[in-house]
């Protein structure tokens, strides 16, 4: 296998963006990253697309081709490929362009993601966003996809003691971090109280507790380490990629505290690094509700079961600790354009690992680790970025 | 949505028919062809089950941002149930007072609607819980 290097990133600014349609997004994101990697377009061998439910969200199916076409591609024939697994679409397509380079297939790949979200209304995206969970055996009996997160975090209270005050301080520190972030949905900072006291969507969890609803789109450049240096003087080295699945139904588990796909992902990408938890300096973690991240850390090996959420509240996942995690502002701040957020996870990797990431710039950092997931844990993908010295 | 889509699952749906498997015995729900320990040696060897209804909630979360089919009912419980034969299983919790709940708590299934295809399309039941 040849090793595997970022060359260019872009994104657009995620959220309500009601001037864009999904090709927009797709375009300017892809545009962005090509023109970071000082690509002409020439050069470009394939592209994967991640996105979780364009024909639902927009009536679009068959976006691959059509992302390539609008951004002028049609007439090079690239193969154009779209990648879904719910919320981890984004990871997976990033994991399919590093093995199509990895393996020798192919040497300039481009991989997007993008997610239009509000060309429906409110009570319809949250029906699509539950379509990741099972539909004949937990969301047609009323199983919201809220509720199912809201289960775990009374389940995880229950048997750790993990408290209402520890979950909701994941909010408020990743806020915190999205108001540093110039392409977050939301750049300001929220009081706990105002975490505790919002309006009950699923008890235990509030408004407060959910990743919003975004528009948004992120892509890179993907090309051989050996062959970088032609294009950047700053390319960040992919030292892992790993994929992991679980039953679809959380209640198929034999523990509904954890996401056993995330350990395995973790494992797996960690071996194929040769490094261990203590080398990682930032995670960005999906933390579609506050639960979700306290989970991620635990599962990903950063904090013993049990002790995430007592971490959080601690501040040892705040930027300025060892560990920085959401240092983009996670999916609850930065926002959750479903198929763009394992993308864009890698693209605040990069801007921090080659020190371009302004006031919240995580000094030294040298390895990064992105967790990705879809549905409450059927999929989860972990990538592992480190600098190039 | 076609009649045949809810048609199809009605014996799990009414009379919680999971399966067994033939070689280690270990109970499923839904019904599943391959049984997850025993790989190839279970096909062909998985048994319908049906479950006795009885068990206690496991977890559990009071809806208060409803799907449109729900609306009406809103807040409504839905729980995690761990039966009795060992499955668990996603449904709600119904005839419950909101300060009653907890975890641990016994229930046991009752036939309900479900959902509907609107006023005039085909009722979908199938099954909630109860306290005991």
């Amino acid at each position: 296998m040849r090793e595997v290097a970022i060359i260019g990133v872009g994104d657009t600014k995620f959220g309500e963006l009601w001037d864009m349609s999904l090709r927009d997004l797709g375009i300017q994101a892809g545009l962005s990253a090509v023109y970071d990697a000082n690509l002409s377009g020439d050069e470009i061998d394939a592209l994967y697309l991640g996105n979780m439910s364009a024909g639902k969200f927009t009536e679009q199916e068959h976006i691959g081709a059509l992302i390539s076409d609008y951004s002028g591609l049609a007439r090079d024939h690239i193969p154009a490929t779209r990648v879904e697994a719910a919320g981890a679409s984004g990871g997976l397509a990033f994991r399919q362009g590093v093995m199509a380079v990895a393996s020798g297939m192919h040497d300039i790949v481009v991989v997007g993601g993008a997610e239009k979200m509000t060309d429906v209304g409110d009570t319809l995206s949250t029906e699509i966003q539950a379509m990741a969970a099972d539909q004949q055996w937990e969301t047609s009996f009323g199983a919201t996809f809220p509720a199912l997160h809201a289960m775990i975090a009374r389940r995880h209270m229950h048997e750790y003691g993990t408290t209402r005050e520890q979950i909701a301080s994941v909010a408020v520190k990743n806020h915190k971090h999205g108001s540093l972030n110039p392409k977050a949905q939301f750049q300001k900072e929220i009081k706990l109280e105002s975490v505790l006291r919002s309006l009950p969507v699923a008890e235990p969890l509030g408004m407060f507790d959910c990743a919003p609803v975004s528009d948004g789109g992120a892509a890179v450049v993907l090309c051989p380490l050996e062959k970088a240096r032609k294009y950047t003087d700053t390319p960040v080295k992919v030292l892992a990629s790993a994929q992991a699945s679980d039953t679809l139904s959380l209640a198929n588990r034999e523990s509904l505290c954890r996401f056993d796909a995330t350990t395995v992902a973790a494992q797996r990408a960690f071996k194929m690094a040769g490094l261990e938890p203590k080398d990682v300096q930032l995670a960005e973690v999906h933390d579609s509700y506050t639960i979700s991240e306290i989970l991620a850390i635990e599962d990903l090996g950063f904090f013993p079961k049990g002790k995430g959420g007592q971490a959080t509240a601690d501040g040892e996942t705040t930027l300025g600790s060892k560990l920085a995690v959401n240092t983009s502002g996670g999916l609850k701040a930065r926002g959750d354009p479903i198929g763009a957020t394992g993308v864009a996870q890698v693209v605040e990797l990069v801007r921090q690992l080659r020190g371009e990431a302004d006031k919240r710039q995580v000094s030294g950092a040298e390895v990064g680790l992105a967790q990705n997931v879809g549905g409450t844990g059927a999929t989860v993908v972990v990538q592992i970025l480190g600098r190039v010295n | 949505m076609a009649v045949a889509r809810f048609w199809r699952e009605n014996a799990s749906r009414y009379n919680l028919i999971g399966t067994k498997c033939g070689v280690c015995g270990r109970v499923y729900f839904p019904p599943r062809s391959v049984c997850p320990t025993c790989h190839r040696k279970s096909i062909g060897k998985m048994e319908p089950f049906k479950l006795k209804g009885e068990g206690e909630v496991l977890t559990y979360s009071i809806v208060h941002e409803a799907p449109s089919q729900l609306e009406m009912q809103k807040p409504y419980v839905i729980a995690i149930v761990q039966m009795d034969e060992g499955v668990r299983i996603t449904g709600q919790i119904i005839d419950v007072e909101l300060d009653e709940l907890k975890v641990g708590m016994k229930v046991r299934t009752t036939l309900r609607k479900v959902s509907d295809d609107g006023a005039a399309g085909v009722i979908h039941y199938g099954y909630k819980f109860m306290p005991v």
